[in-house]
């Protein structure tokens, strides 16, 4: 039953997939955010590379568009001297009608070794982990890079190694999440890593048409008032408003928004004088946030790029190394 | 060359005292001199070396983990330490410092990574203790003991908790 549950561990405990940050054990994502303190420093060198993954190949199957996930993605597994293939699915073999696992037998007949995966259906990762489980090709790992409104682990885990860079200790943060909560696999992935990195106190902030049902009972303190919400936060993780993924008259309009929850000078000086704010990108300046926010002194926005990288070094690296 | 001694009855202290006399005469009058220790016992003696050196600006650490040759077998180890290398290593003669030397695959590790941050002019090797089992051509310039162990059987530096840098210990487990 675990290993249904949670096939994302071997039968040692061990990381053999990276699908979602619900569930993982709180000593997984220390290990992650430690060995990625150690991938930083790497950037800065003359050869940018360890030699890890040298002769593994790495497959970026990116079933819907991104550019920074799938650079960094990218960049990862070069700085880890892997192979890397990217395969753009909507112009290929999806559109001729072959199912997904069936893309995903031929890509390990090419011989594999690991997948990224992003879909915007929730639990494609989930399909593919299973099913190379099932068909004894356990050797193969998969990394979720984003699944429809469920997961996004390698954000959820970047974002906590910056929480962890600004603010050393996580037991005694108040951290505010705030915007499109509903359509956002980053606030599900955030909620779960910050309450399992010890949070006390983790608020959505977003209007009611926005906040999914159940937070509370992921102990998550919903506020509809942004200035209540702000008031005396330590970190502050701004979400994008996903039209992509809105059907139906969820919001009156972007100007609208930006006037109820936009991030402006003014609401940044509720929260903590050393409050970080936190985008994961593409950001819309003037819909969620204020530009003179957005490129202010508090905005910690680029070293979550940069972190990205060293966090899925990290990620790519203890999972390579896990038999299965 | 030392001849093997027996392995309890090393004095870790007193093997320190011999290795630091071997490398102060080994470095006199080297130019552009570097230490590294190697995570976590060689960067301890690499730690004091430097401090007896007067070349504690010119200490690194380094920890092998991303380079090691056992990874596709054990994975990637838990405790992963960052390298810190402050100095420009193109030109350096470094002083590579661990604590035991066995096999050879954790100095053959060091080098290549050593090298991705730059060209040195020399690499040079000391450890604390030699106990032989070479499996790659590799030979320290600096040793203060030499001794026979079964392959069961790990020589392990150990350093006062007490914060005080400098108490050594040598143990067989």
């Amino acid at each position: 039953m675990t290993t249904m549950l949670n096939p994302q561990l071997n039968k040692h405990g061990e990381l053999q997939h990276l699908l979602t940050i619900e569930g993982l054990p709180k000593s997984i994502v220390n290990h992650i955010l430690d060995t990625a303190s150690s991938f930083v420093g790497i950037s800065d060198r003359d050869v940018k590379k360890v030699p890890l993954m040298r002769g593994k190949s790495v497959f970026n199957l990116f079933f819907e568009n991104s550019t920074r996930t799938r650079t960094t993605f990218e960049i990862a597994s070069k700085r880890l001297s892997a192979d890397v293939i990217n395969l753009n699915i909507q112009a290929s073999s999806a559109s001729k009608g072959e199912s997904l696992l069936d893309t995903i037998d031929n890509l390990s007949a090419m011989h594999a070794d690991m997948f990224v995966v992003r879909h915007a259906q929730s639990g494609a990762p989930y399909l593919i982990a299973k099913h190379l489980i099932d068909t004894r090709q356990a050797h193969v790992h998969v990394v979720n890079a984003g699944d429809g409104r469920h997961a996004h682990p390698t954000q959820g885990l970047l974002d906590m190694y910056t929480i962890r860079h600004y603010k050393k200790d996580f037991t005694n943060l108040t951290v505010a999440i705030v915007g499109d909560i509903l359509h956002s696999r980053v606030a599900r992935s955030d909620i779960h890593a910050l309450t399992t990195l010890g949070v006390p106190e983790v608020r959505a902030i977003g209007p009611h048409t926005l906040l999914p049902g159940g937070l509370e009972q992921m102990g998550v303190r919903t506020f509809t008032n942004m200035d209540e919400g702000l008031k005396g936060v330590d970190v502050i993780i701004m979400l994008r408003l996903q039209n992509e993924r809105m059907s139906g008259a969820l919001l009156p309009s972007a100007q609208e928004y930006f006037k109820s929850y936009g991030l402006t000078p003014e609401r940044l000086a509720l929260a903590k004088p050393d409050a970080i704010v936190m985008h994961p990108g593409p950001m819309n300046r003037g819909v969620e946030i204020d530009s003179a926010v957005a490129d202010g002194p508090q905005a910690v926005i680029l070293p979550q790029v940069t972190f990205g990288i060293a966090v899925r070094m990290a990620v790519m690296s203890i999972l390579a190394g896990t038999q299965g | 060359m030392t001849l093997p001694t027996n392995p309890s009855q090393l004095d870790a202290e007193a093997l320190y005292a011999t290795l630091l006399a071997q490398v102060k005469t080994g470095l006199a009058g080297v130019a552009n001199v570097a230490i590294v220790g190697i995570h976590s016992g060689g960067a301890w003696l690499a730690e004091r070396l430097a401090a007896d050196l007067g070349l504690l600006p010119r200490l690194g650490v380094i920890d092998v983990s991303f380079y090691r040759d056992d990874y596709a077998q054990k994975g990637l180890h838990a405790d992963v330490k960052p390298t810190q290398i402050g100095f420009d290593v193109t030109g350096a003669t470094i002083l590579l410092v661990d604590d035991v030397l066995y096999t050879g695959r954790t100095t053959r590790a060091a080098i290549n990574e050593l090298f991705d941050y730059g060209r040195p002019a020399r690499i040079m090797l000391a450890a604390l203790v030699d106990r032989g089992g070479r499996q790659l051509p590799v030979a320290a310039d600096f040793v203060a003991a030499s001794v026979t162990l079964p392959a069961t059987q790990a020589l392990v530096l150990q350093r006062a908790a007490t914060g005080q840098p400098g108490q050594f210990t040598l143990t067989i487990e």
